[in-house]
């Protein structure tokens, strides 16, 4: 049977996992590599890396830290922040990425998409997709945010992630940024419209805060794929006590041998 | 132990060597139909379309793989590397696999997520050299919209929504439809058995 994957995400700045509330108050979190290590050993079915410095100057860095990370690491890896074209994209496979998650640049020029799967193939890549709605507005009506959710895109989230999958979108990553770093549960109403509008996998993102979370995301918003960071960090609750309790609810997940 | 993996243009092997590596096996990435005669075993990766394998049949290395196959050297097609073995796959009617088996590769069914992304168990059949060490019911990770059916040769049966073959082999000839250098310590211990798969 499919499991549900729980991911863990590491916001990664100039080498380092940071962890702050919307990106603010960054306390250092540790080393990339050994904690994906960590997450991986404990039963992450996969580990995101995001870089959230994303400046040109640090792409060497970041580079690094991913070669790092892939060297011992045998889950899917998954890196994004700042990859704007498929050249990028095609130094952080060579880095040891499996996937690559865009937003911005997808957004910016939607070829993109079908630019990085032609290559490495649509399992390689994920579009990420930032929305904030209005509090108690229909779903339908949740809209695109960039520029880590301060400027709104124009889009529709329903009818963005439609078009990333009829463009060649291997995943939808999606982050309620209502929710994000409050850890007052996911946006399962929104996951669930988008999962329900497109037939690739749904990674819910944002809000993660206690199992029954995952539960519900699982079970009223649809998600494929649950992501979180905060959570994770300084062991406050790691992925093996989360799978143990998803498990007594009856939702399927891995256990690594 | 010598693995020779073939680079045919369909996506990225760096985790895949990196896997082999980290087994202690000295690796060949290679494009040349040349340098798999002389190979020692042999691993046909593959993400993507079964379209890609067209190059196999252009640039000879069918041709070479055919040799080796028949030559008794362990060879291990991985996703679109395990389609390829078969006759052909609806995603690419017009293009040929080795045909090694005669049964072809087909889409799932819908009434479900299409990719079949993610983690899945392995309901896997007693005496599997490739398997051995892995406990039935261990999970491997999937990435995928088509799939080969069960067949005399399967050893592991994965099911979604419909059973297809997660692997298969038959003597020297193995494949996997999950990703083993994506598939934790059941993947690497898969990896582990081919590298130190022997010709009796």
């Amino acid at each position: 049977m499919l499991t549900r994957r729980i991911i863990a995400c590491l916001d990664v700045r100039d080498g380092r996992v940071v962890k702050g509330v919307q990106f603010v108050d960054l306390i250092d979190a540790g080393d990339p590599a050994e904690l994906a290590a960590r997450h991986a050993i404990a039963g992450a079915d996969e580990v995101v890396l995001l870089d959230i410095t994303a400046t040109h100057e640090n792409r060497g860095t970041l580079l690094d830290t991913v070669r790092r990370t892939a060297e011992r690491l045998f889950v899917p890896l998954t890196v994004g922040g700042g990859i704007r074209t498929a050249d990028e994209a095609m130094a952080v496979f060579e880095a040891g990425a499996d996937k690559v998650s865009i937003n911005s640049a997808a957004l910016a020029r939607p070829d993109l998409i079908s630019e990085i799967g032609a290559k490495f193939g649509a399992q390689a890549v994920i579009v990420a997709i930032d929305a904030r709605r209005v509090a108690g507005s229909p779903v339908k009506q949740a809209e695109v945010f960039v520029a880590g959710g301060r400027k709104p895109a124009g889009r529709r989230v329903v009818e963005w992630a439609r078009e990333a999958e009829s463009r060649g979108a291997g995943e939808i990553l999606l982050t309620s940024m209502d929710s994000d770093g409050t850890r007052s549960g996911f946006d399962c109403e929104l996951t669930a419209a988008v999962s329900r509008a497109v037939q690739i996998p749904v990674i819910a993102s944002g809000g993660a805060g206690n199992a029954q979370h995952f539960i519900r995301v699982f079970r009223e918003g649809c998600a494929d794929a649950a992501l979180a960071a905060g959570i994770f960090h300084f062991g406050i609750a790691d992925v093996r006590t989360l799978k143990e309790q998803l498990q007594i609810d009856g939702i399927p997940v891995r256990f690594p041998c | 132990m010598l693995a020779t993996v073939i680079d045919y243009k369909a996506g990225n092997l760096t985790s895949v060597v990196k896997a082999l590596r980290h087994l202690g096996a000295q690796v060949t990435v290679t494009e040349s139909p040349f340098e798999i005669a002389g190979a020692e075993r042999v691993i046909l990766p593959g993400v993507g379309h079964f379209s890609a394998t067209v190059r196999l049949e252009k640039t000879g290395m069918a041709t070479a793989l055919r040799d080796i196959i028949g030559r008794g050297i362990p060879f291990l097609g991985i996703c679109v590397g395990l389609q390829w073995l078969f006759a052909g796959s609806t995603e690419a009617p017009g293009c040929g696999g080795l045909a090694a088996f005669p049964e072809s590769c087909g889409r799932f069914s819908p009434g479900r997520k299409i990719p079949h992304v993610g983690w899945n168990s392995l309901d896997i059949r007693p005496g599997s050299r490739l398997l051995a060490g892995v406990p039935n019911g261990a999970f491997a990770y999937f990435t995928h919209s088509y799939c080969a059916p069960l067949i005399a040769a399967t050893v592991a049966a994965t099911d979604y929504g419909e059973p297809f073959s997660a692997a298969i082999e038959r003597g020297n000839v193995m494949g996997v439809q999950f990703h083993p250098e994506k598939s934790g310590e059941t993947g690497l211990q898969v990896l582990r058995n081919f590298l130190e798969w022997r010709t009796c």
